[in-house]
């Protein structure tokens, strides 16, 4: 050790910080893909509702609560929640959306806003009435436990996993969405729902299963988090906030944008956790300022 | 070609020529609060095409609204092949066969032109195939990767008639079809319709346009006020004309 020479030490250093700054890098990443997942949801929602989904974040806890209840109460694996969580919360949004949501077409957004800020504020008060606030483990699945080393960073299985699987989801939906024959349904009637309905298709029946997709994305990246952040009724509430910074920032307009948009102000924030963690919390709101400044309608959307 | 097919298309869904389609009466509609349709009373018989006449305002535009489903309130009766209507939402009138082609024409801006033409679902068998649309509108042909709106007017009117002709509907509303559109446009349009009826659609048209309109239409209805003030055929409009020249201002 006597022998080791200043640059090799500084090589060292360099290693070090280059690996905390990948270790960051990667978090970005994740977080980018809860971003995506959600600013996805709100982006098809508000296509066809005209509703801003102020209850977004609450369906993504119970997404995750969803997971944790199968697995403790009936023995349901990770892979199975994966599949019905999206599919219970997707049908207890779609009954919101039956029940409520469905009165206020035509209203101004003022009403959806307190409406669904309303709702999300029951749900969380009931789960926080049972579960308190302190978080619940939900441990990753054997499949994905463990780590690669990549070489020049140490990749744990389970955060590679999460950000692929949210990739392929968002481009699956991109895909439904914009080249499809009911993505182009949902796309004309996200512009003219009374001459859709009138060519004699049901459009109230597609706002509900639309409303139920979104939340369904939702509940699937509650799911997806519940092993990396636990499961915690306030899990939606403190994401949610920097969501509608991104989608604020990517504009409502366009489905590609809110993915790219998700995923890079993730990255963003990671690497702002690494050159100057002051700031880490407050980029992404800066960020929104600037945009809102430069670009009112976001970085990808249409004038309203 | 296929006036031979496209006849055959459209015999399928047409019921024999000469027996009544649409019989429209006491129909009264309201925009929010305002009262637009104060007992519209027509009818129309498989194969014709009729259309409506009157100034800016009359309730043309809200007969064919009201008939299709799209507006708020409305009362009254609307019989299409002896079903009623006036308590159906639009997408079951559409599934029974009623196409509606709007005055702005809704071609969608984030649909390709392909994508606007499959757009309205199939609702019965024997509509137009791509093929017989194409020769119809050869101009779609060439514009089916374009953006909707991107199309010059005409074609998006082309476009907004060509859609309608896939879904097996017999029965087409067609509103203001013309406005807005050069001559020589005009006139393909008043080809196009005269095929469609020749090979047994049945046509109700709402014009501004009446010399457009007198290419084209086998019966006239007068709106005025949101009721039918009068009507006559084709037959009959020379005799009609200084009264159609009083009705309409012109």
């Amino acid at each position: 050790m006597a022998a080791e020479t200043p640059e090799l030490k500084r090589t060292g250093a360099e290693r070090e910080s280059m690996q905390a700054l990948y270790a960051q890098l990667l978090v970005g990443l994740i977080n980018g893909s809860f971003y995506a997942l959600l600013s996805l949801g709100l982006a098809v929602i508000f296509g066809m509702l005209n509703i801003i989904n102020f209850a977004h974040g609450a369906l993504y806890m119970m997404g995750a609560f969803v997971a944790y209840f199968l697995l403790n109460i009936w023995g349901i694996n990770y892979w199975w929640a994966l599949l019905l969580s999206p599919i219970v919360v997707g049908i207890f949004g779609m009954i919101l959306e039956r029940t409520m949501l469905k009165f206020l077409t035509g209203l101004d957004h003022l009403y959806g806003l307190l409406l669904t800020f309303g709702l999300a504020l029951i749900i969380q008060g009931v789960f926080q009435n049972f579960f308190g606030s302190s978080g619940l483990p939900y441990s990753i699945p054997d499949q994905l436990r463990g780590g690669m080393n990549l070489g020049f960073m140490f990749l744990p299985v389970y955060r590679g996993w999460v950000v692929v699987f949210s990739l392929v989801v968002c481009l699956a939906t991109w895909f439904l969405i914009e080249r499809t024959r009911l993505g182009a349904y949902l796309r004309a009637a996200t512009e003219n729902p009374t001459l859709v309905r009138a060519f004699g298709i049901n459009v109230p029946r597609m706002i509900t299963l639309t409303y139920g997709l979104g939340v369904g994305l939702a509940a699937l990246a509650g799911v997806l988090s519940a092993p990396i952040n636990q499961v915690r009724p306030l899990m939606g509430a403190d994401l949610i906030i920097v969501v509608f910074a991104v989608v604020v920032i990517g504009g409502m307009g366009s489905i590609m944008g809110s993915i790219i948009t998700g995923f890079a102000l993730g990255v963003i924030e990671g690497l702002t956790k690494y050159f100057y963690p002051e700031a880490s919390n407050t980029v992404v709101f800066v960020l929104m300022v600037l945009v809102l400044l430069v670009k009112p309608t976001g970085l990808t959307g249409r004038a309203a | 070609m296929p006036d031979a097919q496209l006849a055959e298309a459209a015999a399928k869904t047409a019921p024999a020529t000469g027996g009544e389609i649409l019989a429209v009466s006491n129909l009264e509609a309201w925009y929010g609060e305002s009262h637009i349709l104060h007992g519209i009373n027509f009818n129309v018989n498989a194969g014709e095409v009729v259309t409506l006449l009157g100034r800016n305002g009359a309730g043309k535009t809200t007969t064919l609204k009201s008939i299709m489903g799209v507006i708020g309130k409305r009362t009254g009766s609307v019989r299409f092949n002896g079903k009623e209507l006036i308590k159906s939402p639009s997408d079951r009138i559409a599934r029974l066969g009623v196409a509606f082609c709007p005055e702005e024409r809704g071609i969608f801006s984030s649909l390709d032109v392909r994508e606007n033409l499959l757009l309205p679902p199939v609702v019965r068998p024997g509509g137009l195939s791509l093929e017989q649309i194409f020769d119809l509108f050869p101009n779609l042909k060439e514009r089916l990767k374009s953006q909707g709106t991107k199309l010059s007017g005409g074609e998006q009117q082309m476009l907004a008639i060509a859609r309608i002709l896939r879904t097996g509907a017999s029965f087409l509303m067609l509103d203001e079809p013309t406005e807005g559109l050069a001559p020589v446009i005009i006139q393909q349009i008043g080809h196009t319709i005269a095929r469609l009826k020749k090979q047994g659609f049945t046509i109700l048209l709402v014009e501004q346009n009446f010399r457009f309109a007198s290419t084209v239409a086998d019966r006239y209805y007068i709106v005025e006020h949101g009721k039918i003030i009068d009507g006559f055929a084709n037959s009959e409009l020379a005799a009609n004309m200084d009264k159609l020249h009083t009705y309409l201002g012109v």
